[in-house]
């Protein structure tokens, strides 16, 4: 009787455990789930507030004084012209009562500064506007852009916060006027790096990764096809080969940021080439994507059947003839899947390219391969680093960017696999 | 002649010369009415042409476009005058640097003349080559297309001609893996040994205060750097370890649960959620540390009483954990699937629970493919960049106090190589030896993971 207590007892013990392990079991799954969750949301949250900027609502006066400063009235002195001024003028109009200089200065900042070269242009297109007085939605500056769209702010004690109390007065002073309001941010999609937040864009650095992914793909594809066919279809087994092996997976396993000084010894130091390239930025990436293309290569390769080849050999073609007239078109969806995935890996890559120096401040939209230029993940790198509160939802809204592209990505792969792959 | 009409001229020279010489097989095939044919299909003799075009004028093209360089620089040396030359104090390359940087468009005022004069010489130099180049290039193009057109007869075998050099084609893009080797090691070696005849290799393998900073003139105060490594190597196991002792729990319970107890259904559907976690770029990973977790830490900190920086270890070696979890989650998911039904069966047979079972024989059985898989993951958190360069400091300290600030051997990498130096100083020459180490370090890891897992396969099969 006693035993069978012991064992009774034991046995209850045991089924507890059983159902604890279980509960750890599904806690590591919920865990690792929920830190997916919380990346992701947190990103969200901050980066959603990046796609709307501010506007200002202001009676724009063309003073022509202002504008013209030679009597003859040419196109050159619209150029030149003071547009700061007359920001400043307009908005001083909306606050009559101020006129300390300081307090001005400070005033004239709430509009970004962009907003001069855009009525430069108005003025530019349209000559007759010198002298009138017209209602314009001005973009707001990156401070005031934070302030209205983080309510919460206005609570912080006044030296913490970006603006001071004067300047939230009259902030709320435009709000009761109801002249300020929140719309697309057109900037962030078609712009370049810009000091100030509210005038950066992704256009740029996006522009660049697509510079430096096209000379990745049109290098490593052909070089990781050709590599992966040969080792799996024609190579005979000996050791040249097992070395070959050895080092491509030796290679898949190198940390990027050895790439990175590869580049720079030999990319830069040795055969000159120009710094920030996306062309050298590609020949980095390809040669970090080259195993992974490999790997799916000979993976496609081996799933198809032997019949396959065996039949092509019947008929008398040569080996290389059954490869490429059979083997690699049947095998070619698991290739261009793979192709995919090294390309999305190569997309989302950023720390060899910044010893390649592709993390200069570039304002430009690149035109070439050989222009100076960064890239998406870069950028975001560089926006994380700059200290003006207003790059820190733009970072998010960068992120976002890159994980839709990604997600795009895969999906075309997955895609891909599902509708053309055959399954033998 | 311009980049453009060249190509041009060799692309329909090429096309032409396919063509022309797959009708001459054409044509002699239909003169041999009697007896054997040629000995290829006539494509193939086409193709032959083609490649023959093909491979001596790209060789050649790459050839000039890296030999350019010097072989106008010689020309320029051999031809600048006199007078220059012997008033310019300095290197002649600074000379040739001076000259080059000349633009003829807009001559700064008082640039000596005779350079501007070299400057032009130099630019028709350029010009000129470039025309010269592509002319040779297009006759010997010619040449090889009348060689290989003539070629053509029945004794010649153009499918074997053509498989052969394809094959060698493949050969060469395999072996650019080895070479990819070869480079690594030889940049990381050569920039290394430079940096090691300046700082003695021991006192970089166990010295205990790094500064990395060089005199910029000679007897310069407070610009004695020291270059011990000790500080970065500790920091880099600190967060490495963190990262582990967040990856290694979530992730291998995951695979238990995914491989033993969830049901299909639950596998398809969290092993790919799983995965995301691997897809996601570093740079993320990196922002929502910096951004989100080391403030998260310092407010927890400030909370119960401390003072943290929010650069802090566990903040970046957390964050780098979760990006772990899915390297060891899917590599001991293949291990655990990989231990035959026969030893769950007889554990079961003997009265055994589940979680005995898992506890007792298979993660045992397992173990070697998963220290494969950890030692893997480890080789992964020291070589990760991103992460820590925007998460953890720059500060070297020795420390083993997860709260505070430490460096990697990435972030110092990076730190010493951003923006441009003068490559020749001890500090950016320190970079490379810090990457030598890591190379070496990931390399052994690699090694011994592969050949613990691969060992333990052979057991099963």
């Amino acid at each position: 009787m006693n035993n069978l207590k012991k064992i009774e007892y034991s046995l209850k013990k045991r089924k507890r455990q059983e159902s604890r392990f279980k509960i750890y079991g599904l806690l590591g799954i919920a865990t690792a789930v929920s830190f997916l969750c919380i990346i992701l949301s947190s990103i969200f949250m901050e980066g959603k507030k990046a796609f709307l900027s501010t506007y200002i609502k202001l009676e724009v006066y063309f003073d022509p004084d202002i504008i013209y400063t030679s009597n003859d009235q040419k196109e050159e002195d619209i150029k030149f012209a003071n547009f700061q001024k007359i920001i400043k003028n307009s908005l001083n109009s909306f606050f009559p009562e101020i006129s300390d200089k300081g307090e001005l200065r400070k005033l004239s900042n709430f509009i970004s500064s962009s907003e001069e070269e855009n009525l430069m242009k108005l003025v530019l297109k349209n000559k007759q506007l010198v002298g009138q007085k017209i209602t314009l939605w001005l973009l707001a500056s990156s401070k005031i852009d934070v302030i209205n769209k983080n309510p919460d702010m206005e609570l912080i004690a006044e030296e913490d916060r970006l603006i001071s109390d004067l300047e939230l007065n009259w902030l709320n002073e435009i709000r009761s006027a109801n002249n300020i309001k929140s719309n697309f941010n057109k900037n962030f999609f078609v712009k370049a790096d810009s000091t100030e937040p509210e005038q950066a864009g992704i256009w740029g650095s996006l522009v660049g990764s697509f510079f430096t992914l096209f000379v990745t793909l049109i290098l490593s594809f052909p070089i990781a096809v050709a590599a992966g066919v040969f080792l799996e279809e024609l190579a005979p087994k000996n050791k040249f080969t097992d070395f070959i092996e050895v080092n491509i997976n030796n290679l898949a396993a190198v940390p990027s940021i050895i790439f990175g000084l590869l580049g720079l010894a030999i990319f830069l130091n040795v055969m000159h080439l120009p710094r920030s390239a996306p062309i050298v930025g590609g020949m980095v990436l390809a040669l970090m994507t080259l195993p992974t293309i490999i790997i799916a290569t000979r993976a496609s390769l081996k799933a198809v059947p032997p019949s396959i080849r065996e039949a092509a050999i019947g008929l008398g073609a040569t080996k290389f003839q059954t490869v490429t007239h059979h083997v690699l078109p049947l095998s070619l969806p698991g290739i261009l899947t793979g192709t995919i995935i090294g390309m999305s890996q190569a997309l989302g890559e950023s720390a060899p390219l910044l010893m390649i120096g592709m993390v200069a401040f570039i304002v430009d939209v690149p035109g070439s391969f050989l222009d100076s230029s960064t890239v998406l993940p870069v950028q975001i790198y560089l926006w994380k680093s700059t200290a003006a509160r207003g790059f820190v939802e733009l970072t998010a809204a960068g992120v976002m960017v890159l994980l839709s592209f990604l997600i795009l990505m895969n999906g075309i792969a997955v895609f891909i696999r599902q509708k053309f792959e055959k399954k033998w | 002649m311009g980049f453009w009409s060249f190509f041009f001229i060799l692309v329909v020279l090429g096309l032409s010369v396919h063509w022309l010489a797959t009708n001459k097989a054409l044509k002699l095939n239909a003169k041999l009415e009697k007896g054997s044919k040629l000995p290829s299909l006539p494509s193939y003799y086409g193709t032959y042409s083609l490649l023959l075009i093909i491979f001596p004028t790209s060789s050649l093209f790459l050839l000039w476009l890296v030999g350019k360089p010097f072989i106008l620089e010689y020309i320029l040396l051999q031809n600048i005058p006199e007078q220059l030359s012997a008033n310019f104090d300095g290197d002649p390359s600074m000379l040739i640097d001076s000259i080059k940087a000349v633009d003829l468009e807009r001559v700064f005022p008082g640039t000596n003349p005779l350079i501007v004069e070299s400057a032009t010489y130099f630019k028709n130099l350029n010009n000129y080559s470039n025309s010269f180049a592509y002319f040779s290039i297009l006759i010997v193009a010619f040449l090889s297309s009348y060689i290989s057109l003539k070629k053509i007869s029945t004794t010649f075998k153009a499918r074997q001609a053509v498989e052969k050099s394809n094959i060698n084609l493949l050969i060469f893009s395999s072996t650019i893996a080895i070479i990819t080797t070869i480079g690594i090691v030889f940049s990381l070696i050569f920039e290394a040994l430079r940096f090691f005849d300046e700082i003695p290799f021991f006192d970089f393998l166990f010295g205990l205060a790094w500064s990395p900073q060089t005199a910029i003139r000679e007897g310069q105060v407070a610009s004695q750097g020291a270059f011990g490594a000790i500080p970065i190597f500790s920091g880099t196991l600190l967060i490495t370890l963190i990262a582990m002792s967040v990856a290694i729990p979530v992730g291998l319970l995951s695979a238990v649960y995914l491989s033993e107890y969830a049901t299909p259904k639950v596998r398809q559907t969290f092993k790919p959620i799983l995965e995301i976690l691997a897809g996601v770029p570093t740079v993320v990973y990196g922002f929502f540390a910096a951004i989100t977790v080391g403030p998260f830490f310092k407010d927890l900190a400030n909370y119960s009483g401390f003072n943290i920086a929010s650069e802090s270890a566990i903040a970046a070696g957390g964050v780098m954990g979760i990006m772990i979890i899915p390297f060891i989650s899917s590599l001991s998911d293949d291990v655990i699937s990989a231990v035959p039904q026969s030893l769950r069966d007889g554990s079961y047979a003997m009265g055994a629970t589940k979680s005995e079972t898992v506890k007792k024989i298979i993660l045992p059985s397992a173990l070697p493919g998963i220290i494969g898989a950890i030692l893997l993951a480890v080789s992964r958190a020291i070589g990760e960049t991103m992460i820590v360069v925007m998460a953890a400091g720059i500060a070297a300290n020795l420390t083993a106090n997860p709260f505070e600030s430490v460096t990697t051997v990435t972030v110092q990498i990076v730190t010493l190589l951003i923006g441009d130096q003068e490559f020749d100083s001890a500090k950016t020459l320190a970079a490379f030896a810090l990457g030598i180490t890591l190379f070496v370090a990931t390399l052994f890891l690699n090694l011994l993971a592969l050949r613990i897992v691969s060992k333990y396969r052979e057991r099963y099969e």
